[in-house]
């Protein structure tokens, strides 16, 4: 592979990067904050599970994406993801949160108006009103799973030390499940502008059972991009996750376990091309594909637990400022994709679109 | 393959020898409050005997298992990380838990060292109070146990733990008035009052974890 190549895709690269230190906190944050999962654990689950949803399964999302903005050069491509990791960073930097899903469309969306190309409105819309549904469909779906498992929890009558075990099971398959849908749903953030000027070509595996499997260029793209992301993990991760339980409302395990699966739950529904297949095999109406923001998922499921219990201690600035990072964010990327097109392409002599 | 080298079954497998250690570690107390009373009985009707020291030799060796299984299990409770949120209020409510044994082996001291010669008449009031203070001691242990088990139920032994705290009291203020009003020299009154408050020094003490516990099992309800 070219070497202009490699840089070309290191935006991409640093995206994942962002992605894996910021939202694996989202996933593990409370279970490594609060002692119940080792960080070393909750890394090794979390990197495993990225790179599976992501190869497996990221194919969905990254498809509408590609219908918002099919970027066809890799140095546009390149300004886009770089784009979005510089928002994500500047705005981490300021201490908003934050969402790669957010940023990317923005950064495509700037694309667009650098390239002439038009903003597929309907895609644009879909997007949006999922952004929106996202917290919403979280919030519902934790609120009867936080009840359940409150009843069960108390009528099982468990031993502390047993259902601290269990807990602890609970929080790594949820985390292990969370882990996939958000490589599976986020892969597109970091790899889907590359997918139409992917430098990858397809190969196929000779398997034992005597038939070969295709490991196309897409599925190697977002194996690169989860390893990224499985990078951003293990370095910056711990940090983020030992703050983020304590940032809007403190959480116990149990209810941790609640958001983790509510969010995974979310993630997935918003990713699963199985699931699209089957709703419209049976007639009923699809699930989008978006990628989506996993803290807004996340954030979501605790507010909708602490509306419903009459929880006082959600603190509402804390939301207030999170509420405006999210609108600031496609703006910011989309600006700053237009302003560095224009660099790329009027310095540097880059060919940051085909006609 | 290896089994029992698979980390999850592990997990619960150490759970479950922990969750049996707590039970055996609050059976202790149990088994020293049923010896307590024995040797009591025993005092009342013999004085000082082998029997006597016999019960007493007994919950030295409770006392001293019991010691060793809970620092067992603090040892594990911090090694393997369990329960990191409650891992601090639980390790302080088996020390408190540990001073009702302590007060059983150091109240049959006292009737092994200073023998007290008490009068029959006050017999009765005696055994009443120190069964009584068994009795706010085992609905404690009982809170204890609903407190790892069912969090529900752990008011109910509480409020047991509350009425027989007050039984004792009662009792207790009572022996010492007729201690006080009889004939007994100043000296005899006042080391057969001091034996009544040791008495009743465990329901109080009893009473005391109660109410840590009531605020431990708000905080584990949230």
């Amino acid at each position: 592979m070219d070497l202009t190549v490699l840089v070309f895709l290191l935006s991409g690269l640093a995206l994942g990067w962002a992605l894996g230190a910021n939202d694996a906190a989202n996933i593990f944050g409370t279970a490594v904050g609060t002692g119940m999962v080792r960080f070393t654990t909750a890394a090794i689950v979390a990197s495993v599970f990225v790179i599976l949803g992501a190869v497996i399964s990221g194919a969905g999302a990254s498809h509408t994406l590609g219908k918002l903005g099919a970027i066809n050069a890799l140095p546009g491509a390149f300004m886009a993801a770089l784009s979005a990791a510089i928002t994500v960073y500047w705005m981490t930097k300021r201490g908003l949160s934050v969402s790669t899903s957010q940023a990317i469309v923005g950064a495509i969306v700037g694309w667009n108006i650098f390239s002439g190309k038009p903003t597929d409105s309907e895609t644009l819309t879909i997007i949006l009103l999922t952004w929106v549904a996202c917290p919403v469909i979280a919030g519902f779906i934790a609120v009867p799973l936080f009840l359940s498992t409150r009843y069960i929890v108390s009528n099982a009558k468990l031993h502390l030390i047993r259902l601290d075990a269990y807990t602890r099971f609970a929080l790594i398959a949820a985390g292990a499940f969370g882990a996939y849908s958000l490589g599976a749903n986020n892969i597109s953030n970091v790899m889907g502008v590359f997918v139409s000027s992917s430098p990858f070509t397809d190969f196929s595996i000779d398997t034992m059972m005597g038939d070969s499997y295709v490991f196309t260029s897409i599925q190697q793209l977002f194996l690169l991009g989860a390893i990224a992301i499985a990078v951003g993990i293990f370095t910056y991760s711990k940090k983020v996750m030992m703050t983020v339980g304590q940032d809007i409302v403190s959480l116990s395990p149990i209810s941790a376990w609640v958001v983790v699966t509510a969010h995974s739950i979310v993630l997935f529904l918003f990713t699963s091309q199985g699931l699209e297949n089957f709703l419209n095999g049976n007639s009923l109406p699809t699930i989008p594909l978006v990628p989506v923001s996993s803290s807004q998922a996340v954030i979501g499921a605790i507010v909708g637990i602490g509306v419903f219990t009459g929880s006082t201690n959600i603190r509402w600035r804390v939301l207030g400022s999170i509420g405006v990072g999210w609108v600031l964010t496609p703006f910011i990327a989309c600006l700053v994709c237009i302003l560095g097109l224009y660099f790329l392409q009027n310095i540097f002599n880059q060919v940051t679109f085909l006609p | 393959m290896n089994l029992s080298a698979i980390k999850i079954p592990t997990l619960f497998g150490r759970a479950k020898k922990l969750e049996a250690q707590i039970d055996q570690f609050l059976d202790k107390v149990t088994e020293a409050g049923l010896i307590y009373k024995s040797a009591l009985a025993v005092y009342f009707d013999q004085g000082l005997c082998d029997d006597f020291e016999n019960y007493l030799q007994r919950i030295l060796t409770i006392e001293q298992s019991a010691d060793t299984l809970r620092r067992d299990i603090e040892t594990k409770l911090y090694e393997q990380t369990l329960i990191p949120e409650l891992r601090g209020d639980v390790l302080g409510l088996l020390e408190h838990v540990d001073t009702l044994i302590n007060i059983y082996e150091a109240n049959l001291f006292r009737f092994s060292i200073q023998t007290p010669k008490i009068p029959k008449i006050y017999h009765h009031g005696y055994t009443q109070l120190s069964d009584t203070a068994i009795l706010s001691v085992d609905s404690l242990i009982l809170a204890v146990r609903s407190f790892f088990r069912d969090i529900e139920a752990v008011r109910d032994h509480v409020t047991k733990v509350m009425f027989y705290e007050s039984e004792a009291d009662q009792i207790s203020t009572k022996v010492q008035r007729e201690i006080f009003t009889s004939t007994l020299g100043l000296a005899r009154k006042r080391h057969l009052a001091y034996f009544v408050e040791h008495i009743d020094e465990l329901a109080n003490t009893a009473e005391d974890i109660g109410d840590i516990l009531s605020i431990l099992t708000i905080k584990r309800k949230i």
